[in-house]
Parts: C-alpha cells; structure tokens; sequence
C-alpha cells in the first residue's frame, strides 16, 4: 500500500463504505460521551470556536452548548446525524483537505478516527492538517489544542483480547442484526472496518512527527489519548 | 447550513488557504430556511469577538440582508438586546437549504444540499501535502526508474 492512491480508494472500501452503510446502527449505539473527552470539552471558556474532525454521529456536540463547533464527517449519513446538534454546525469533508483557515481555531478534537488512516504517514498529515487549523501558541500563552484518542493495542481486558505484540492493521467486524422477516428470525449482516491498533507511546510520537507538541497523555478503556498544541518556533 | 458556519469555513484546496479572496466562500442560487431556536444572549455576546466581520458583511450581502452595521459591535453595543436577536437571527436561524458556495480564488464550487455543505474534493484537487520524506520516495519511484 505504498501508493497513496491505492491507500485512498482501500480506505474508501474499508472505513468510508462501511460507516455509510452502518451510520444508523452505528449511530443508536454511540450516544455515552466518554469522560476524558467530556472534561476537555466541558473546560472550554464560552463562546470559543473549534472543530471535531470525523464526528461520526455528532455525540460530542451536545457536551458544551457555550462553544460553537465546526464538526466534520465524510460520512454523509453520519453527519445528517449530526447536523441536529444545536448550536453546532455540520459539514461533510476529509480529514486531509479541511475547509478551515489556517492558525484560527481555539480547540479541536478527533475521536477514534486517526485510527482508520491506512499508513503511518497518512496518520501523520491527518494529525498536521489538524494542527494547521490552530491557533499557534506564543511564549506567554499556550496555542489551540487537540485531543485526539485512538484505539490500543493494549487491551487484554477487553472483549477483543488484543495485547502487546498482536497484529496492529486488522479489519474489525461489525455485526448488524436485521429486522426479522418472513424467511428466518432475523437477517445479520457483517461489515469489516479497517483498524490500525497503536501501542504505548506511537499517538506521541505521530503528534510529534506531525508538528505538534504533547501536553498531556493517557490510556483510557482500550484507548490512548493525547491532548497536542501546534509547536512554537522556538520550543 | 448556518450562516455562522459559513464564517467558519474556506476553500478545501490546500493552495487556495494562503489567498485572501478564498474567504468567505461565496453564495450562490441560495435557498434559505429560518429554523427557530432557543435566543442565548450570552452565547451571541461570547461568539461576536471570534467572527470575522468583514466575511460576514459579505455572506449576509450575499444572503440578502444588506444590513449589518459597518464595524463589529463592540462593548456596550453588546449589551443591546435588539443588535444581539438581530445577529442570533442572522447567524444561528438561517440556514443556507440549498445552493452553492463557490470558491473565489480557484472558482471550484461546493454544493449545499438539503441544508449539508459538502468539501469533499474530487481527487485531482485533493492532493494532500506529503510530509513524510520515505513516502514522497516511494511514490515518486515508478516515474525515476522509467
């Protein structure tokens, strides 16, 4: 996959086709904010302005009516999900073509989506076109930051029983049970979405990578999250 | 599509970021919709500093309401009921249903429908800025050894 056109259209195929088909399932099964992502929104001052990049069915929207939140999906059935969050806006675009000005924005976030980005250096500029977006930081203040969560590696805990030296680039099933009908009980159908898994300290290193700088970190329920800041000049 | 957003957003194009004239977007053969929703005068109070006045002047010319005042409003006049419903609105009560928004610097046209904006490029101009040295490499392989 080394052909950056190739990566687009197996991402088309493997994340950007199966949230399309899955957006209603999908979507009535992710409405619980998780807690690290609902402080870092909840601490925002009023009337700041950011975005959520890959806003899935917009559950983050409805944490923080004082802030004014540009989200995005390229997912248009998620984001017909979304666009009901009031008092947000909602637009359908790509995470590495963003519609947004550079160096204006307060905060972002981008939840369990860098993940779905095929190759080490897709994740990265996914991670850069974030960074452009915020404000720079100064000597005195701190820039717009971003918090970004992704899917561990290390989750031996979890129903999925992944750890420490399994593969990272897996394909996820996705089980949506049908309606009953006349022929059987109930028609199932599975979806694969693609998942790269990161290990401890890899969201770190890609931040870094990307031009951002790490301010704080953390493992949370088979997730790494990092909040990032676009690095100064002279730091 | 709210008209707040509008002053949120600019041309996807990587090229287009750095050129004045790709912000605001510009509206065409828009259809507009007032959805009512709850007047927080706070809210408006705290957004007015983060909107660029200018683009708004533009976007609302655009959108048929030619009467915004000149400069932003700015510390008393933020305490005017009247100017802040105005503005809420303006800002967070029309929505652009359907239409275009077109880029003023490379011209590319990006369609509202049923109230959703949408950014997605063809691939031609998606090109996205190649950062990692290895990639930039590989990818330029097949056209060095030919």
């Amino acid at each position: 996959m080394a052909h950056p056109e190739a990566d687009e259209v197996y991402e088309q195929q493997h994340v950007h086709d199966v949230y399309q088909q899955i957006a209603g399932h999908f979507s009535a099964t992710r409405y619980k904010p998780w807690p690290v992502v609902e402080r870092f929104l909840k601490e925002l001052n009023p009337g700041a302005v950011g975005l959520d990049v890959g806003c899935g069915n917009g559950k983050y929207l409805t944490v923080n009516r004082n802030v004014f939140i540009i989200a995005s999906d390229r997912s248009e059935n998620l984001v017909r999900f979304a666009v009901q969050h009031q008092p947000h806006g909602t637009v359908v675009a790509d995470i590495f073509s963003l519609p947004h000005r550079d160096a204006f924005f307060d905060f972002a976030i981008s939840i369990a989506v860098v993940h779905h980005l095929s190759t080490p250096a897709r994740r990265i500029d996914a991670i850069a076109e974030i960074l452009r977006t915020l404000k720079p930081g100064s000597e005195t203040h701190v820039g717009g930051r971003v918090l970004i969560y992704v899917w561990a590696l290390e989750q031996k805990t979890s129903r999925r029983g992944w750890d420490k030296g399994d593969k990272q680039d897996i394909m996820v099933p996705w089980v949506r049970k049908g309606a009953p009908s006349q022929d059987g009980p109930e028609q199932s159908q599975t979806f694969h979405r693609y998942y790269h898994l990161y290990q401890a300290g890899e969201l770190e290193h890609d931040i870094s990578s990307a031009g951002g700088r790490v301010l704080e970190s953390g493992y949370d329920k088979d997730n790494w999250w990092a909040i990032a800041t676009p690095k100064t000049a002279d730091v | 599509m709210k008209v707040i957003t509008a002053n949120f957003v600019t041309c996807a194009v990587k090229e287009c970021k750095t050129s004045p004239t790709s912000f605001p977007l510009h509206f065409h053969d828009a259809e507009l919709e007032q959805q009512e929703l709850n007047f927080q005068p706070e809210f408006i109070r705290n957004i007015i500093p983060r909107i660029d006045w200018e683009g708004l002047r533009v976007t609302a010319n655009e959108l048929g309401f030619p009467s915004l005042p000149e400069s932003k409003p700015e510390g008393e006049a933020l305490n005017n009921e009247q100017t802040l419903q105005d503005l809420h609105r303006l800002l967070m009560e029309t929505q652009v249903m359907e239409g275009k928004l077109i880029c003023g610097n490379c011209g590319h046209e990006y369609m509202i429908k049923e109230g959703i904006a949408n950014f997605l490029l063809p691939s031609h101009l998606g090109k996205r800025n190649i950062i990692n040295q290895q990639e930039v490499m590989l990818a330029n392989a097949p056209s060095s050894l030919s």
